[in-house]
């Protein structure tokens, strides 16, 4: 028995040895000493985080529960590394000369630089590797808890509490190594390095384990196959459609697993590494592979019955007293587990820092890299991008591991280590027909793409994924017997009523089936956008290119503010490297290079190396401004199609304005023109007003001048004479009373008045018009008698002009004039009405206006401008004369304010 | 046989002083104020010289004016327009209303008889001279 402090001194000292490994690795990197750390071998050994605590502890498990068919597992990968080197050879290729970053990035760059397919693999890509985390932490959790407690079946209580130290002591690891830098090329020297190792012990380990249980406990081969064929084992069927099945899904799973992106596409340094690791690789697995049934064989012979044949690689040397080879074992698992999580989680993080917060960071938070010019400025928000995108990774690794935790903690923990693992399989292999249609099909759009994996994962998540929960998990018991809403071809067992097969097959079938097909009529009821067709190109034809994308054919940024912006997220030194570099091919001096499509297109690579491809494309688009397109460009294209449509509607708008402004013209034309008009009238008006007495004047003057004439008649044309002679200056007075009044340049005397005075006043005055008649005049003198503050005289004047023409033109039999005040709040009415037969409605609009007589000129004696007068009188004073009909008679209202102020009026 | 004279003015004063000066020089005058029936005391007076006014209480001189020259029994009727909108617009509208004259006012009174004498078309008679 090894103390559980023991164990944790051992675990710790070990992840300290990977510390300095992986710590030594990237010094010597810095250092150049990149070939002997790049060179095929670790690369090899790298790729054996495919072996994760699930092949390490899980194999043997699976091997005890059904037999040969963990081999699957195995198959799969060396199928596709010994068989489709072609392939391998080909992502690896576009890796480089795209600098993706990511198995979401090879996808969103194929496809268009589609920032939305980005997204959706990295979705499918982190909940398809959470129960993956999760069993690698239950392994971690298991196998401490062997140690702590024994073995001891069912002494489960804190491996809740074990699994949570591993998966925050995984998390800080992560963090300190992986994403420590925002390294121009995502490649992690001493990541990869640390893995190597692991590889090694973890190989190590289970030989060890494997040779003991061979050839100490079995005696040799021949003990191994003797109890095969005594034990049940040998009696598993192997159903030939499962086997395909688990095989295709394994070598797809290699492909598409992020982590598997990781060291095969992104941590490749040389696309020769692949001609080794195509025989090397399987011959780990082989070897990883060999002691497997042994092991499960001599388990199930040896252990007791019930114990957990997941464990057996530690609990046979346990059981024997090897204390050491079980703790080499435990180190082995441990290796597998963690160089899986640590990479997993990198990747994922990658994934979820260029594709989700990096854009929505571009997208939303404010800073503009777009002004040009302003290289400081520039260089400011880029180191903030760089910021932010390396705290979007640490915070990605940590929720990543917490939802590895979670699953761990929902699902239960006692499920076999290898079907939690082929769920995660299964569901990123999703992503496999949009990355093989992406790589040898043109026709492949990035519509097809999103249809095809949002099907997929939609098929995966409901046939397998929720259910893995359980049967009180996330998807209800009744959902899960009859199918939602009881609809029987629902059910997540039995799609479309095919019931029987093996849930795994098959959602392997239906998920993949509908994913193919809506990726394949997406892909052909849908055209491709320009920048996929030329991505599309650049990805199927790479082998036969050595320029790949031309976004750069337009296009010149300053060097300068691109020089800015690489340092903040290149680093400094790397960017003036770069830039240098550069320059220095194109045979200038210093750091800034011209600014080239090559150049561009060199740097975009480099760039999206470090934040993505349509990360970086938008990037260098905002300070270029050049040409080339991505999901923020057509943002950009649309929002400058925006502004052309407000520009056009600003001249729409301007056009109205013009159109407004020339109606407004026309009318101050036609104003004019009717003033115009008016004006002649009135000088044609006033000429016939003076012409009129003049004529008397002058045929009785010339008359009198003849002589002859009797006394009388002589007296009589004198008359005449002066009469007409009055009635000029009357006339001539008035005009320019209104002209006085109209210019509002009248000299007004307010002073306090009694209003009854007033009335009194003009009572008396219009009294002698026409003092024939009898007028019968009606008052309130006490309502009268009402204080107000105005030109008295100039009311007076309005008050006998009202009187005057009463009893001018009132035509009743017994005339009557009625006088009414009322006061109105600050103001005061005066009413002034006759019972004659008023004013005709027509006239009642225009009796204001000057010239106007209603009667014929011998009647009215004046010219017509006395009501004209009136009016302007009454709006000097600040009050108003209106014509009030109905009253039975003619009727005027004045209103005017009890205090007229005393500056004048406008 | 006196020649006849019909003044169509409302204004009193200038009616009374052509009344005057036409009288003297032999002509019998008849004066009216209203332009609303003056077509039917033109057509119940026929006279020889027709003095119109162009401002008239009802109805305008050249509404008049246009009437009766539409109507075939007075079309030929000798017509002195007076006015006392002194514009040069106003005697091209008279003239073309078919005024035989035009006088603005104020007019001499030598003016005023000659141009009347002038319409008269028995003026050329002997028995007059």
């Amino acid at each position: 028995m090894v103390p559980f402090n023991l164990l944790v001194a051992v675990c710790l000292a070990y992840v300290c040895l990977l510390f300095l490994v992986a710590f030594a690795a990237e010094r010597g990197a810095r250092r150049g000493k990149v070939r002997w750390l790049r060179g095929p071998l670790v690369y090899t050994l790298s790729l054996s985080i495919y072996c994760t605590a699930w092949t390490f502890y899980g194999a043997v498990g699976y091997a005890a529960r059904s037999g040969l068919e963990f081999v699957t597992i195995y198959l799969g990968p060396t199928l596709v590394l010994v068989g489709w080197w072609g392939l391998l050879r080909k992502l690896v290729r576009i890796g480089r000369v795209h600098r993706i970053t990511s198995i979401a990035d090879l996808i969103s760059s194929r496809y268009g630089k589609s920032n939305l397919l980005g997204v959706l693999v990295t979705i499918i890509a982190v909940v398809a590797a959470t129960p993956y985390i999760a069993l690698q932490l239950q392994s971690v959790a298991l196998s401490v808890q062997v140690f702590a407690l024994g073995g001891l079946p069912g002494a489960r209580g804190d491996s809740h509490i074990t699994a949570l130290w591993v998966a925050m002591g995984l998390a800080v690891f992560t963090v300190l190594f992986g994403t420590r830098n925002l390294a121009a090329d995502e490649r992690h020297h001493g990541i990869v390095m640390a893995i190597a190792v692991e590889a090694v012990v973890k190989l190590v380990a289970l030989i060890s384990v494997g040779v003991f249980v061979v050839w100490g406990l079995a005696g040799g081969w021949g003990g191994v196959f003797d109890r095969l064929g005594q034990s049940t084992m040998a009696d598993w069927p192997l159903v030939p459609a499962r086997w395909a099945g688990l095989t295709f899904v394994a070598g797809a799973a290699v492909l598409t697993l992020p982590r598997m992106f990781q060291v095969l596409v992104v941590e490749n340094s040389d696309e020769t590494h692949l001609a080794t690791a195509a025989w090397a690789f399987p011959a780990y697995l082989f070897a990883m592979s060999l002691f497997v049934l042994p092991i499960a064989v001599v388990g199930l012979d040896m252990m007791p019955k019930g114990a957990n044949p997941d464990l057996f690689v530690l609990t046979l040397p346990l059981s024997q007293g090897a204390g050491g080879l079980a703790m080499l074992a435990f180190l082995g698992g441990f290796s597998s587990a963690t160089s899986m999580v640590i990479v997993a989680s990198i990747a994922l993080a990658t994934m979820v820092s260029n594709h989700i917060v990096a854009p929505l960071w571009l997208g939303l938070g404010a800073p503009k890299l777009k002004s040009r010019g302003q290289a400081g400025r520039i260089g400011a928000d880029a180191a903030d991008v760089r910021g932010v995108v390396l705290m979007a990774r640490r915070l990605s690794v940590l929720g990543i591991l917490a939802m590895g935790y979670a699953y761990y903690h929902l699902a239960g923990g006692g499920v076999a280590l290898s079907a939690i693992g082929l769920i995660s399989f299964v569901g990123v292999v999703q992503i496999l027909p949009a990355m093989l249609g992406g790589l040898f099909w043109r026709g492949a759009t990035a519509r097809g793409a999103a249809l095809g994996l949002v099907s997929g994962f939609a098929v995966w998540l409901y046939t397998l994924y929720l259910p893995s929960y359980g049967a009180a998990g996330l998807l209800s018991a009744s959902v899960i017997t009859d199918g939602p809403w009881g609809i029987g071809w629902l059910r997540p067992g039995a799609l479309f009523g095919v019931s029987g097969l093996d849930p795994l097959l098959h959602c392997v079938v239906w998920s993949l089936l509908l994913n193919t097909t809506a990726f394949l009529l997406g892909s052909l009821l849908s055209f491709p956008s320009p920048v996929e067709r030329m991505q599309g190109l650049a990805f199927v034809n790479v082998f036969e290119q050595n320029n790949p994308s031309a976004d750069w054919a337009r296009g010149g940024p300053e060097a300068e503010d691109l020089l800015a912006l690489s340092q903040g997220i290149l680093g400094a030194d790397a960017a003036q490297t770069f830039f240098h570099a550069e320059a220095a091919a194109q045979g200038k001096a210093g750091f800034l290079p011209d600014t080239t499509p090559r150049f561009l297109e060199a740097l975009e690579r480099r760039l999206a190396g470090a934040v993505g491809a349509a990360t970086a494309h938008a990037m260098l688009m905002q300070v270029a401004e050049g040409a080339g397109v991505s999901v923020q460009d057509l943002m950009a294209v649309a929002s400058e199609a925006q502004q052309i449509l407000e520009y056009s509607s600003r001249l729409e708008a301007q056009s109205e304005e013009l159109a407004r402004t020339a109606r407004a013209l026309g009318e101050a034309n036609e104003k004019l023109t009717q003033l115009s008009i008016q004006k002649d009238a009135f000088l044609s008006q006033i000429s016939h007003e003076l012409r009129t007495p003049m004529t008397s004047i002058r045929a009785f003057s010339e008359i009198l001048m003849e002589g002859g004439h009797a006394a009388a008649d002589q007296a009589r044309y004198a008359g005449i004479i002066h009469e007409e002679t009055a009635r000029l200056t009357r006339l001539l007075d008035d005009l320019l009373d209104l002209s006085v009044l109209e210019n509002r340049t009248a000299q007004l005397r307010i002073a306090p008045a009694n209003l009854h005075d007033l009335i009194e006043r003009a009572v008396q005055v219009a009294g002698t018009t026409r003092p024939d008649r009898r007028f019968l005049i009606r008052r309130d003198e006490a309502a009268e008698h009402v204080a107000i503050f105005t030109d008295a005289d100039r009311l007076v004047q309005v008050l006998i002009n009202l009187m005057s023409n009463a009893r001018k033109y009132c035509d009743a039999d017994r005339p009557e004039l009625r006088i009414q005040v009322r006061p109105r709040g600050q103001r005061v009415t005066i009413d002034i009405i006759d019972n004659g037969s008023g004013i005709p409605r027509k006239a009642q609009a225009i009796v204001f206006e000057k010239f106007v007589r209603l009667t014929d000129t011998a009647r009215a004696g004046g010219a017509g401008l006395g009501l004209a007068i009136c009016r302007e009188i009454m709006e000097n004073l600040g009050g108003t004369i209106v014509y009030l009909p109905g009253q039975g008679g003619a009727a005027f209202r004045l209103s005017l304010p009890l205090r007229r102020s005393l500056t004048v009026a406008a | 046989m006196t020649r006849q004279v019909l003044l169509i003015e409302d204004e009193a004063n200038i009616a009374e002083a052509i009344r005057f000066v036409l009288t003297r020089d032999g002509w019998s005058v008849t004066t009216h104020a209203d332009g609303a029936d003056a077509l039917d005391r033109i057509r119940v007076l026929r006279p020889d010289v027709l003095v119109l006014d162009v401002m008239l209480p009802g109805r305008s001189g050249f509404e008049i004016l246009t009437d009766l020259r539409a109507d075939p029994d007075l079309a030929a009727l000798p017509v002195l327009v007076l006015t006392a909108r002194g514009q040069d617009r106003e005697r091209d509208a008279a003239l073309a209303a078919g005024a035989t004259r035009f006088l603005p006012k104020p007019f001499g009174n030598a003016d005023l008889v000659a141009t009347v004498r002038s319409l008269d078309p028995g003026a050329a008679d002997p028995e007059r001279a």
